[in-house]
């Protein structure tokens, strides 16, 4: 049991996909100028990458080495879709908002990586507590740089005004360039800082 | 049978083939009507946004029906048809621009010289929403389309009384690039297009989406809007899309219509 635990936590800050592997940067770039978007990014992420994992997992003894990758890729592709289809159901603005990016999950390196690195030789449940394990460590990642950016770039979280804008009368001046993804690079290195900070074997040598 | 044997290589491929594609199948037909009316609700929500009266979080379809009264248009007199016109098709509540300019029945093909839009066809009939207070027309929305840079942008732009003045402006459905022919979804750029003027006092089509900035004092500033940086062909296409509709070959029948008294 110690070891599904293991297996879950240490994704989160041990080997955190973003702030270790430095992987899924993109994604992390482009959605996280609000949390909201940042939430639902997130569950679509850990959604797809723990069925990828499981699924692979599950028929790892049967694939043929000559059409592994494609045969993962489309797993991969099929739950995006999939994921993309519920979205665009059940939260069509904020399908709007993601526009692109759900559908360029199918490319997130951590889905692949995850497939290649743990489900093709793990058993089903472990490769699946994997996939939610990194998906956590994703979202981790993604709901501080997106906290941040909705907080400073427009004073709001979740849509809802918390520090009092000057146009409306209030304080606070918006400091636009959070809203911009660069903002997203400059956050997501300073939690790298951190991270490697408070854990000093995550440092790598060059 | 070994894993790496040819015959194992097809099975699994056609497998994991097969499995995949009835999952995605299953969700993409289970889910279609939920996307359907969704989409039908933003559209909605796109014709109260041109028309400036959404409210965040207020009942779109309550409100559509309280502020706004539908009609359908033949494009070539611009003549609105009355109520006992309407048929199964032909109904301002299911009335779909896709289908009727698809549809040999109801449309033709436009000449390339005129087709300044790409849209290639066009539809007899046409679609327009009059903004009601009180039993008073106070804007007439009109739906505009044409290509863009990827994709057919959809969207809406909303007339004054005046039948010259700008009152709002909106995409509804659109593929271009996110952050640069996207940017057709910015709020501010969207806003700028608000007291811009189609005609001038002489009934000429003026309006126009330049390449830079607007120059505010210049005279013709009331007729341009800003184009949008880093999307050249976008804004051409939006440029194109909205000089086609209110010109003569689109929306000027209605127009002259409305303006000659048809507007109560």
């Amino acid at each position: 049991m110690s070891k599904m635990k293991k297996i879950l936590t240490t994704p989160i800050f041990n080997e955190n996909p973003i702030a270790f592997q430095i992987l899924g940067i993109c994604s992390a770039l482009a959605v996280t100028s609000k949390l909201e978007t940042s939430i639902v990014m997130s569950l679509a992420v850990t959604f797809v990458l723990a069925f990828s994992n499981l699924s692979v997992s599950l028929i790892r003894k049967h694939i043929p080495s000559s059409i592994r990758i494609i045969v993962e890729m489309t797993i991969i592709a099929s739950l995006v879709i999939i994921a993309d289809q519920i979205i665009k159901a059940f939260a069509y603005n904020i399908s709007k908002q993601l526009s692109v990016y759900v559908g360029l999950i199918i490319t997130n390196c951590i889905i692949m990586g995850r497939a290649e690195a743990f489900a093709l030789k793990n058993p089903p449940l472990a490769s699946f507590i994997d996939g939610i394990g990194n998906g956590l460590g994703y979202t981790v990642i993604l709901l501080t740089v997106g906290f941040f950016r909705e907080l400073v770039g427009s004073g709001k979280l979740l849509g809802f005004q918390v520090l009092p804008i000057y146009t409306e009368g209030g304080w606070y001046v918006p400091n636009g360039l959070f809203l911009l993804p660069p903002s997203a690079f400059f956050l997501i290195g300073l939690i790298v800082w951190a991270l490697r900070t408070w854990k000093p074997e995550q440092v790598q040598e060059d | 049978m070994s894993t790496d044997s040819t015959r194992k290589t097809v099975l699994v491929a056609l497998g994991v083939c097969l499995v995949c594609s009835v999952l995605v199948s299953t969700a993409a037909v289970g889910l279609k009507s939920i996307q359907d009316s969704n989409k039908e609700l933003d559209k909605l929500k796109n014709i109260l946004s041109a028309g400036n009266i959404y409210k965040d979080g207020a009942d779109v379809r309550q409100l559509f029906d309280e502020n706004i009264k539908a009609g359908i248009m033949d494009l070539e007199n611009g003549r609105p048809l009355s109520a006992d016109q309407y048929t199964e098709t032909l109904n301002p509540d299911i009335f779909d621009i896709k289908s009727m300019a698809k549809d040999p029945k109801f449309s033709h093909l436009l000449d390339a010289g005129k087709d300044i839009a790409q849209i290639k066809r066009i539809s007899k009939y046409m679609v327009y929403y009059q903004v009601m207070e009180i039993d008073r027309i106070t804007k007439i929305i009109l739906p505009v389309y044409g290509k863009g840079l990827w994709s057919t942008m959809y969207g809406f732009v909303a007339l004054d009384r005046d039948l010259t003045t700008v009152k709002g402006f909106t995409f509804y459905e659109h593929g271009e690039t996110p952050g640069l022919g996207g940017e057709v979804d910015n709020p501010a750029w969207k806003a700028s297009w608000i007291g811009k003027n189609i005609y001038d006092s002489a009934g000429q089509l003026k309006i126009e989406v330049i390449k830079e900035k607007v120059d505010p004092s210049d005279p013709a500033a009331i007729f341009q809007v800003d184009g949008l940086s880093g999307a050249t062909i976008t804004t051409r296409g939006v440029n194109a899309l909205v000089r086609f509709w209110l010109s003569a070959d689109g929306y000027g029948p209605f127009i002259e219509y409305l303006k000659s008294g048809g507007l109560q």
